[in-house]
């Protein structure tokens, strides 16, 4: 097999459009699965019980089914009961539906470790347990949630090729384009693996940035 | 004390499973009183402490605070999770471990309650903090993390956190407990201090030579009951359960200060 250098030449600025759509629809998808999954995350530790079933059943069954059902669910379900989103928006709701439920059991679980003496200390001034999750536990837990953000933000990036099946124009999309022109798989795939791979490799260094900015004590 | 009743404890009882830790314990606390509860470890005073502002919810039995009884509202009726907040802020609270918050400064921790649950300004709520931890002696560290302080000093701090929320009276459990030996000093004084200004306080303490020179009354409990009470000095030179002369001999030689 002959490495076709030409078509690489090719395709890679082409590409860029595709990255960009990616950057847009996974950065979109990312805020709101950040705020879905916060918010989520504190419910599932407030004290309603109905609050709590909610939420369980959304990360489970988010959890249990395939995100490309989930891509194929909201663009093409949500029609039949009159709501009609168009390809980016539809992408962007599936994606951070989908993260915001793994960001949950994060939070959750980060939020959920804090030394109890903390919530305690917190009560003791008159907090309620709402007062205490948001002003004394959440804080603390931003730095140590940060790597499992980190990999839910990035499994998220990564997602986003799937959107191709909706007709997303993301990287991949445009990959699989120039692939039906130019019959070039190997090289346009291992140019696509490259075009991910910095992608992530950028979204990485921020996160150990802002890590490394987080206060400490 | 003459002063009216501040804090009536009724019937306290609470169980973990099936141990009882604390029976039927009644307990009155008037103004401006301090009050010093002894005992051996397991006797279930800090449990009883953590009861009177509801960290801990009792099986049975009822603390009333000024005209407030806590859990119920002014009609009778149960108290929801917000209206409980307000009535445990009559209480302050002072830990074994400080639990001071350990991503704020000083000045932080003690206006974070006056700016989340007063509702105060800001600025204000730091002005409050700055006087309270300057009253305190901790002038020259308003701006440092819990971290940075020596143990003494994080215990002033939670104190001045009790103290910015105005509260009527202040529960301290074991507060000299986790410091080391030369800190235990600087933390009974400002106890001292408090109690002198007219603040009314229970303590759990081990530390013998502040009940004597400090308390109204200390209370012996054991096995989750009050076993005898009295002025300390009585109480400590002329004990009579057996339980409490054990207690004190395998304490004086010791801990004493």
């Amino acid at each position: 097999m002959i490495f076709d250098w030409a078509v690489v030449q090719y395709a890679a600025p082409l590409l860029a459009h595709g990255v960009v759509m990616t950057l847009q629809v996974s950065s979109v998808a990312a805020v709101l699965g950040l705020v879905i999954g916060l918010a989520a995350g504190l419910g599932s530790l407030s004290n309603s019980l109905l609050l709590r079933g909610i939420i369980r059943f959304y990360v489970e069954f988010i959890r249990g089914t395939p995100l490309l059902i989930q891509i194929f669910l909201v663009f093409f379900a949500l029609p039949v009961v009159g709501v009609r989103l168009p390809e980016f928006w539809a992408g962007v709701v599936a994606l951070a539906l989908n993260a915001g439920a793994y960001i949950a059991e994060v939070v959750r679980g980060t939020v959920g470790s804090i030394e109890k003496g903390q919530s305690e200390a917190a009560l003791s001034i008159g907090m309620t347990r709402r007062g205490a999750l948001l002003w004394v536990l959440l804080p603390q837990a931003w730095r140590p949630m940060l790597p499992a953000l980190t990999n839910d933000l990035i499994t998220l990036t990564k997602n986003s090729s799937l959107l191709s099946v909706i007709s997303v124009y993301e990287l991949t999309r445009a990959g699989q384009a120039i692939i039906a022109t130019h019959f070039a798989p190997f090289e346009i795939f291992l140019l696509l693996a490259l075009y991910y791979w910095a992608l992530i490799s950028a979204l990485a260094w921020v996160s150990r940035r802002i890590e490394a900015a987080l206060p400490s004590w | 004390m003459v002063t009216p009743v501040l804090v009536e404890a009724r019937g306290i009882t609470k169980r973990f499973g099936p141990r009882t830790v604390l029976e039927d314990v009644d307990l009155d606390v008037h103004e401006g009183e301090t009050v010093v509860i002894i005992g051996a470890s397991g006797s279930g005073k800090t449990t009883f402490l953590r009861c009177l502002n509801r960290l801990e919810t009792p099986e049975t039995g009822q603390v009333r605070i000024a005209d407030v009884t806590l859990g119920r509202r002014s009609d009778g009726r149960p108290a929801d999770e917000r209206e409980l907040s307000q009535q445990r802020r009559l209480f302050g609270f002072v830990f074994q471990r400080f639990n001071l918050f350990p991503h704020l400064t000083a000045m932080q921790n003690v206006a974070l309650g006056p700016r989340r649950v007063l509702g105060v300004r800001r600025a204000e709520a730091e002005a409050r903090a700055v006087h309270e931890l300057t009253r305190l002696g901790l002038a020259e560290h308003v701006g440092k993390r819990p971290g940075q302080l020596s143990g003494g000093q994080q215990q002033r701090v939670a104190i001045a956190r009790a103290l910015a929320m105005d509260p009527r009276v202040i529960l301290f459990d074991e507060p000299t407990s986790a410091l080391d030996p030369e800190l235990v000093q600087e933390v009974l004084d400002a106890m001292r201090a408090l109690a002198g200004e007219g603040m009314t306080m229970v303590v759990v303490t081990h530390e013998m030579r502040f009940a004597r020179s400090v308390a109204h009354r200390a209370v012996f409990m054991a096995d989750g009951r009050i076993v005898e009470q009295g002025v300390p000095n009585d109480l400590f030179g002329a004990p009579r359960d057996e339980r409490l002369r054990r207690f004190l001999r395998h304490l004086e030689p010791h801990h004493d200060r």
